[in-house]
């Protein structure tokens, strides 16, 4: 439906928070949905308890941001009772939901973004006709905001100019200004750096304190075990159990999950390294403003083995792998593989880099891994579409395009096992398989990997880090980037820390400790001082 | 250059950019909400037939700047719906309301006057007037300032205060008021504005009807105030080049403002060069009119830079649900 939201001025009456009845803040009784022939949520029942942090677990297509948006009011549900402080209500729209002093930090930020922080508080909730009042009073009510749960920001900055972690808490104060006691935050550290979501686990604990409900969608159980106080565990659309965070266990949380045993841990045997399969030498790149990001790097991966670049987002790692895979042109440097520099310069250089036996999943899959408007035999097939076996001349083969997509999907086991359906409507897990498919399946030397499980399901994890380790024993050399320390600890035969634009540091997987790692991510320790001293120093 | 010559072709390029100016600041309302608007051009021709049709058959200018406005507002509300409620190209709605003006004024003026798609004449109390403001003949005799503001500023029929007097109340609409946030938020992103619990549908409709308002007095300008009656396409490609001012100003109401008079002066300026030499040279009538033209192509193209309008432009919005 294209009509009017519900744009009522007054909100429902709302039960002052003190002489509640109930000790639940929400209540869902029996929630039904169904989106045609998917049932997305069958009887559902959860209670979420006042001034807790209650954690919402479950794969992707799970069912749990329907049943959030059931509770914001952007769904309603086909059956069931809502009941807010005890009392039924029949939440129309996210409005009716605010009013209700229910908010959402939304996974995709709805944030306008050339407008100041101010300006983007005040959106929606305005005094009067005129701006100026209602500025005033924001501003006020910011710095009050920032006092009561350290959560500062700077009114008149531009959302476009700050980072993301700053973007969220905007978001979070945005929920806080329209007076919600309850917030849902739907997978809030998947677009952040490890210490921004320190830093947002810090006020989310600061929220709790001072009585706010917390309820936060995630699939990544390390949050999960780290701040909530209970979690719900939801599977193929039902709630398969609600536990007491410290009764429980990651492995048995993920078994719930999944509904089968699932290895947290990466299975693989020790490397076995051969020749120098890739090679960078005093490479330096600059971004496309001109500052330089990688500066003077130098690195070998070796046949055999998986070397992982660990270090916080935007130190130049994006900058590094769009290098190497000849999408991003060097300043200076030299990039070989099995000995033979490359020429990566110009429009084609990705071309030419994956002609040389370079095979590349880029970081963000979606903009520049796939086109997510295409079928997915297509993009099963692009950049390498010249192939001979797919056509001759200039005329596709789209038979046997379509074969072989259907081959890496029984292969990959990607679902839905479509090769005409169109990619947007894959899982991001099963996006990422399209790609890893792809890649994989041209048989390179080299196989350079950014943020391989970024936004996948942890099924669908422990895949994708089987089929990167089979690559390594088939005796490829891989090149894995990742902000997720406990990937690169777990895959990478070798580590290498990245700063500022340079490699700070080599680590030994298998002896260095998340702390010393930390301590190089932070560019406070180089590899010459000696770690154990430097790590005593702070505490991580 | 002595200073009636300069104050004269000033006095023209006032004129000359307040269509340009009028349609500017429409097209403003219209962008800045996310609906993109190439059809200013057949707004502001319907509205100019319209008011000179309804000015000749009643002599009164108020009901032909009525119906011009009328004309207008409702072009402008089926544009809307197009683009809005059925959720069409907004390129293609805009393209077919300058189709759909440029052929209708022709038939029902040709069916209705019978001059050859040409209105009657107006008579004076069919259009407007040019307006002395107060003291302007006591004060022309003061050197300078008095000339400026008898001949320059005074002088002028309403609809020429009107297009520069909106250049502040834009401003302060956009900028100062709960309706301009919402409307600059809603061409930038207007998901954000959806789960703000405010209707998208009903801020793009105000925003459209705005424009319409703005295109009709821009056409009624040419018809009714400029000129004496309604003749062929007798805007002349201004909705075009009202558009290339709004991407040039980067849609902002004070730039906007500046670019239309830079466009009006060199209006001025090729109508001042007809009949004189530059340096001996006899330059060509044509060359000298496709000037104003030809500056807007390189201005666009290449001194702007990166004109970077708003993001939600030209995408009509869908409720996920």
């Amino acid at each position: 439906m294209a009509s009017d939201t519900h744009m009522g001025n007054s909100p429902a009456q709302r039960p002052s928070g003190a002489a509640a009845a109930s000790e639940f803040a929400i209540e869902l009784i029996k929630i039904n949905k169904s989106f045609g022939p998917v049932h997305a949520n069958k009887d559902i029942d959860l209670a979420i308890r006042r001034g807790s942090v209650h954690g919402i677990v479950g794969e992707n297509g799970a069912g749990k941001s329907t049943l959030m948006s059931i509770l914001y009011g952007f769904y309603t549900a086909d059956s069931g009772e809502i009941r807010v402080d005890g009392t039924t209500h029949a939440i129309t729209d996210s409005r009716h939901a605010l009013a209700l002093g229910i908010g959402m930090v939304h996974q995709h930020f709805m944030l306008v973004d050339n407008f100041s922080i101010l300006e983007n508080v005040v959106l929606g909730v305005e005094d009067n006709a005129l701006l100026g009042p209602s500025l005033t009073r924001a501003r006020k009510e910011l710095v009050r905001l920032a006092k009561e749960y350290r959560l500062d920001v700077d009114p008149d900055a531009i959302i476009e100019d700050v980072s993301v972690g700053t973007q969220q808490r905007v978001e979070i104060l945005k929920a806080l200004y329209r007076g919600a006691d309850v917030l849902i935050l739907d997978e809030p550290t998947g677009v952040l750096t490890p210490s921004e979501a320190d830093d947002l686990f810090r006020v989310l604990k600061e929220l709790r304190d001072q009585g706010k409900t917390i309820i936060l969608i995630t699939h990544k159980l390390r949050e999960i075990m780290a701040i909530t106080d209970y979690v719900s565990v939801m599977r193929q659309g039902e709630m398969v159990a609600t536990l007491k965070t410290s009764e429980t266990d990651p492995g048995a949380i993920a078994e719930l999950m999944v509904g089968r045993r699932v290895l947290l841990e990466v299975d693989k045997g020790p490397a076995t390294p051969g020749e120098v399969f890739l090679s960078v030498e005093n490479l330096v790149v600059k971004d496309d403003l001109g500052i330089t990001r990688v500066k003077d790097v130098s690195f070998t991966v070796r046949s055999g083995e998986i070397v992982g670049i660990a270090g916080v987002a935007g130190n130049g790692q994006s900058e590094l792998l769009e290098s190497v895979s000849g999408m991003r042109d060097q300043s200076s440097g030299v990039v070989s593989l099995k000995g033979k520099p490359l020429s990566l310069e110009g429009d084609d250089g990705a071309h030419r880099a994956r002609e040389a036996g370079l095979a590349h999943v880029p970081e963000d899959r979606q903009r520049m891994g796939l086109v997510t408007a295409f079928e997915e035999w297509e993009n099963a097939i692009l950049g390498y579409q010249d192939d001979p076996a797919y056509g001759k001349g200039w005329i596709l083969d789209i038979d046997a395009a379509r074969a072989k997509a259907r081959e890496r999907i029984a292969q990959f086991d990607i679902r839905p096992a479509n090769e005409r359906l169109k990619t947007a409507n894959f899982s991001g897990g099963n996006q990422q398989k399209i790609v890893l498919a792809r890649e994989m399946s041209s048989n390179p030397d080299v196989l350079i990997v950014g943020q391989p499980t970024r936004g996948v399901d942890i099924g669908a994890i422990e895949f994708i880090h089987n089929q990167i380790i089979k690559m390594r024993d088939a005796g490829k050399a891989i090149l894995l980037v990742s902000v997720e320390l406990d990937e690169i600890r777990s895959l990478a035969d070798r580590i290498l820390v990245m700063f500022d634009g340079h490699i700070v540091g080599e680590a030994d997987p298998a002896t260095a400790t998340e702390g010393e790692l930390g301590l190089m991510m932070a560019g406070i320790s180089e590899k010459t001082a000696p770690a154990p001293k430097a790590a005593e120093g702070k505490t991580k | 250059m002595d200073l009636a010559l300069i104050l004269s072709t000033l006095d023209a390029t006032l004129r000359l950019s307040t269509p340009l100016l009028l349609a500017c600041l429409a097209g403003l309302y219209s962008e800045r909400a996310g609906v993109f608007d190439i059809g200013l051009e057949g707004k502001m021709l319907a509205a100019a037939f319209g008011a000179a049709a309804v000015a000749a058959v009643t002599g009164n200018v108020w009901l032909g700047l009525l119906a011009g406005i009328g004309v207008s507002v409702t072009t402008a509300a089926l544009q809307g719906a197009a683009a809005i409620t059925l959720k069409g190209n907004q390129l293609i709605a805009g393209v077919a309301i300058n189709m759909l003006a440029a052929g209708l004024t022709t038939f029902l003026g040709i069916q209705w006057f019978a001059q050859g798609g040409r209105t009657p004449q107006l008579t004076p109390g069919g259009r407007f007037q040019n307006l002395t403001l107060p003291f302007a003949n006591e004060l022309s005799g003061i050197p300078i300032l008095g000339p400026i503001y008898a001949d320059l500023i005074s002088g002028h029929n309403l609809l020429v205060y009107i297009a520069f007097l909106a250049v502040p109340i834009t401003w302060f609409v956009l900028y100062r008021t709960r309706f301009g946030l919402r409307l600059r938020a809603v061409g930038e992103n207007p998901k954000a504005v959806d789960t703000a619990g405010i209707s998208v549908t009903r801020l793009r409709y105000q925003a459209v009807l705005i424009t319409g308002l703005l295109c009709g007095l821009a056409g009624a300008f040419f018809s009714i105030a400029q000129g004496s009656g309604f003749g062929n396409n007798m805007t002349a490609g201004k909705g075009f080049i009202a558009l290339a001012a709004l991407i040039f100003a980067k849609w902002k109401p004070v730039p906007a403002m500046l670019t239309c008079l830079l466009f009006g002066f060199l209006d001025a300026l090729q109508i001042r060069l007809q009949n004189t030499d530059i340096l001996g040279v006899q330059i060509p009538v044509q060359a000298i009119q496709a000037l104003p033209y030809v500056l807007t192509v390189v201005l666009l193209a290449g001194f702007i830079g990166k004109a970077v309008g708003p993001k939600a432009g030209g995408v009509p919005y869908t409720k996920e649900r």
